[in-house]
């Protein structure tokens, strides 16, 4: 366990210490060493009473709360329609282009028009990033319920499953390696838009305060938030992924076997 | 217990590939019966079989269970499909598989445990409910598919060509099991098979269907001595006989030079 671990991380420490060596050797104000990013995180977000200083909560919450919302509310909606689109033939002729369309348009170009729309508040954060990663759940959704097998779907209807059931137990978990796929991609998106969408017209978040880093040229203020929205990426992505494996356990399984 | 009357399936009427499936298919099937369709491959076995399940609506004719005309599945009929990789959901542990049809009897979750369970042990697999189909062998997961169709408790099972995909002597043993579970449970059985010996092997009669258009060229009674064994059974001059006969009926719709 301990050899493994030491095997998968021992180049994290090199890298850190060639990075605080160059740094002190280049002496450039733009490439501060990790020691001073560590001492600067420390002395501004984890020196709290409990822990996290006041401005850490007041930064972080917002974010987190703007990420992990938007990333349900888009899961959602994207997964109902998706195989709502996916199972009624009719319904596809009909929403393709629409779709084809929609996933075509760059998201954080709808910032500006979401400003607009909402003018500022958490709202904007939400529809922007919600409109950015919708669109691959709403895309594999609809391929995964469209491509169920059609045995399948015709041994729940000699075997009398009723429709709750059907669509529970059997089109849902069907289309769902699909739906995981999408769903892998919408979790590193919904972050990238986070941050994009509280750079502008933001009055909090780890972007607002990478975005006053960034006006004050506090170098290290910068680095700080690049390495937290590294942790939190990371984070997000491992608890994604674990929860994947136990989803998708029979998937796997089975595939090694045909 | 099931009756066809005049039963004729046309896939695609009027268009190019306008293919005749069946054609004026008149058969019935006793209570209790265990009647074994062969015929060509391709000659419409399954579109009978799916015409019965009330899977797809024959273009004329009629089918009727216990006195009922089929518009869907009758609720007293199970379905073995031969190709069992799709037709158990690998997302479900196998006991779960086979009670998951059960929600319909107004069992709670605790008599579905049980009768899935009863199912399991009856076809020889006590020990398999936690794992997932994919952990079991091909015959094995057959042999799930033909548990989950006896908890339902059907009193018409359809199974359609389901030893087609496992090997020679997993398919022997499967074709015992069907006809020890037929002693358990009183139901009628439809076993559609393309393999003559099989036919004569586990039916107590067995139809013949000509190629396509299908309609029914042979109906031969298989007086065979009980319990029927897979040595001995296949020795019975009998048996000798009526897969000659079989054999002849099939082939000779096939190729109508022979009787010229």
């Amino acid at each position: 366990m301990i050899r493994m671990l030491f095997r998968r991380l021992w180049l994290i420490p090199v890298v850190l210490a060639g990075w605080e060596w160059l740094a002190r050797a280049w002496a450039n104000p733009f490439l501060p060493p990790p020691t001073r990013i560590a001492s600067w995180m420390r002395e501004q977000w984890f020196s709290g009473p409990l822990l996290l200083t006041e401005q850490a909560v007041d930064n972080f919450v917002p974010s987190l709360v703007r990420v992990v919302g938007s990333w349900s509310a888009a899961v959602v909606i994207g997964i109902t329609l998706g195989v709502a689109i996916g199972r009624i033939g009719r319904l596809a002729d009909y929403v393709d282009p629409l779709v084809e369309f929609g996933r075509a348009v760059p998201p954080p170009a709808m910032l500006p028009v979401f400003l607009v729309l909402f003018t500022m508040g958490t709202q904007v954060q939400v529809a922007t990033i919600v409109f950015g990663i919708i669109w691959p759940i709403l895309l594999n959704s609809i391929d995964g319920a469209r491509g169920v097998d059609s045995m399948q779907i015709e041994t729940a209807t000699v075997f009398g499953v009723p429709a709750h059931l059907r669509l529970f137990r059997i089109i849902l978990p069907a289309a769902s390696p699909k739906i995981f796929a999408g769903l892998r991609l919408s979790v590193s998106l919904a972050l990238i838009l986070m941050v994009i969408s509280e750079l502008k017209g933001s009055t909090d978040g780890i972007g607002y305060l990478l975005s006053v880093a960034s006006n004050n040229a506090d170098m290290p203020g910068i680095w700080a938030g690049v390495v937290v929205l590294g942790v939190l990426g990371f984070a997000l992505n491992s608890l994604f992924l674990m929860i994947e494996r136990r989803m998708l356990g029979w998937h796997r399984g089975a595939r090694r076997t045909a | 217990m099931l009756e066809i009357d005049n039963l004729t399936h046309v896939y695609g009427p009027g268009s190019p590939n306008e293919h005749h499936a069946i054609d004026g298919l008149k058969l019935s099937v006793a209570a209790g019966e265990l009647l074994c369709v062969v015929g060509p491959s391709g000659c419409g076995k399954s579109t009978l079989l799916r015409s019965i399940a009330g899977l797809i609506k024959p273009t004329g004719g009629e089918i009727r269970v216990d006195g009922k005309l089929v518009r869907q599945t009758p609720d007293n009929l199970a379905v073995v499909f031969q190709d069992y990789s799709r037709s158990l959901f690998p997302w479900m542990s196998v006991a779960d598989n086979v009670a998951l049809p059960l929600r319909r009897r107004g069992m709670d979750k605790r008599q579905r445990r049980e009768a899935a369970q009863e199912a399991l042990e009856s076809v020889g697999l006590a020990e398999a409910g936690r794992k997932y189909p994919f952990q079991l062998s091909g015959g094995m997961q057959q042999r799930v598919a033909i548990a989950r169709a006896l908890a339902y408790r059907p009193s018409l099972m359809l199974m359609d060509e389901p030893f087609g995909s496992v090997d020679a002597q997993t398919r022997e043993d499967l074709e015992d099991l069907v006809l020890k579970v037929r002693g358990h449970h009183r139901m009628t059985i439809v076993l559609i098979t393309h393999d003559i010996d099989e036919s004569v092997y586990v039916g107590d009669r067995v139809v013949v269907l000509s190629k396509a258009p299908a309609h029914v060229v042979g109906d031969l009674k298989v007086d065979l001595p009980a319990p029927r064994d897979q040595i001995t059974t296949r020795e019975h001059p009998d048996f000798v006989r009526l897969r000659g006969e079989v054999g002849r009926l099939v082939r000779g719709v096939d190729a109508p030079a022979a009787t010229a």
